[in-house]
């Protein structure tokens, strides 16, 4: 019973990390990329690690989502200078 | 076919996933976001291969907290490099070799 | 189109090959959980993870901090001398949700350090929770964006890894490096946790607010 729901957890995290890569929006990729990282917080907990899922959930997708959006808004803009 | 089995594959897939995109995508951003696949799928062998007779070792855990601290710090610097780029030259993507 | 089909089939192969290795491991040679709980009682923390992460490979962690204050370093120099961005205000829900959540992501962040010792729990995720407290006031515009750190902030940003190098120092008069005696372990990984996750908050956070100008309008 347990198996079936780790092997969806697993499909659902290789289904995410491809949709991630292939999306061709990219504001979509990121909003992507942090759902794999919640998602990856639920395999540390089935594996026993719950210290791994506390840093994965703050660090993993929250900063590093963060730090991706802030990115993007940048990026999205024309460069100004010479 | 035990829990860390299924999450020690699952990871396998990830990091061959990111190495594609890393290898096959211009786009720097996407680059990043596939580096963090690949660095997401070996935490994911690590603790998974060590799980895989359904006991916990601290061991590869402390190892993959680190690892995930350092993604990020890595994360960060390459996203500040990319906006340099970006500022500096408006592009996106690193411009192709030319044939030497 | 050949490079894209090689590299698929490359990644495929590969995923197939070190899923059936994985599918065909006996049981490990060596078991590294019975000498960690075996020696659990001298190490000065109760829980077996942050007893390797502080002390059996204390060196390690001492490294990592090395190597997150040269990242922060890195991007230091990337950035350059750009002046700070003023804060924009968000809407005031906003705000007023920004200034109810902080003060418990700080009790949050505390228990945390806290209950490393003897639960899940440590230096890291502690400092992780704080720098995600700053990055969400930076959001909602009570926070500046941060330019070239002053003093306290350089401080502050150097105090976890210069802490933990003076007690690795301190303990290299006396033996090995970083073997902490047993009847001083606890105070000891406390006091470098507490280094530690003020470090790390600045550290995670000056990655995020070191880079967030307004570039333009």
């Amino acid at each position: 019973m347990t198996l079936a729901f780790d092997l969806l957890l697993a499909l659902s995290l290789l289904w995410s990390g491809w949709r991630t890569l292939a999306t061709p929006r990219l504001d979509r990729a990121i909003v992507l990329f942090i759902t794999f990282g919640l998602l990856m917080t639920l395999a540390w907990a089935r594996l026993s690690a719950p210290d791994i899922g506390l840093a994965e959930a703050a660090i993993g997708a929250g900063l590093t989502g963060a730090l991706l959006l802030d990115a993007y808004g940048v990026l999205r803009r024309p460069r100004e200078g010479p | 076919m035990t829990t860390g089995l299924v999450f020690a594959m699952a990871g396998a897939a990830l990091f061959a996933l990111g190495v594609a995109g890393i290898v096959l995508i211009g786009h720097l951003l996407r680059r990043i976001l596939a580096f963090n696949l690949m660095g997401s799928g070996a935490c994911l062998v690590l603790v998974g291969l060590a799980q895989r007779h359904d006991v916990a070792d601290p061991v590869p855990h402390a190892m993959v907290l680190t690892g995930i601290v350092v993604a990020v710090a890595a994360t960060a610097l390459a996203l500040a490099l990319v906006r340099k780029l970006h500022a500096l030259s408006g592009q996106i993507e690193l411009p192709d070799d030319a044939d030497e | 189109m050949m490079v894209v089909a090689l590299v698929v089939t490359l990644a495929l192969a590969f995923v197939f090959f070190l899923s059936g290795a994985m599918l065909e491991l006996g049981p490990a040679a060596i078991d590294l959980r019975v000498p960690v709980s075996a020696h659990l009682a001298q190490s000065g923390v109760s829980h077996p993870v942050t007893a390797v992460l502080l002390n059996y490979r204390g060196y390690d962690t001492l490294l990592e901090i090395a190597v997150l204050l040269l990242a922060l370093v890195a991007i230091l120099a990337v950035v350059g001398e750009a002046p700070a961005a003023p804060s924009r205000a968000a809407h005031p829900v906003l705000q007023t949700l920004g200034r109810l959540a902080t003060p418990l992501m700080v009790v949050v962040a505390v228990y945390l350090l806290w209950a490393g010792a003897f639960r899940s729990g440590g230096a890291f995720q502690a400092g992780a929770v704080l720098a995600a407290a700053a990055v969400l006031l930076h959001l909602v515009g009570l926070l500046a964006g941060w330019s070239t750190p002053r003093l306290r902030l350089r401080i502050g940003l150097a105090a976890g890894f210069a802490l933990f190098l003076a007690v690795a120092a301190a303990l290299l008069k006396q033996g090995s490096l970083l073997q902490y005696p047993p009847d001083a372990a606890g105070a000891l990984i406390l006091l470098i946790e507490c280094g530690l996750t003020v470090s790390l908050a600045l550290i995670l956070a000056g990655l995020f607010l070191f880079l967030a100008r307004e570039e333009g309008a």
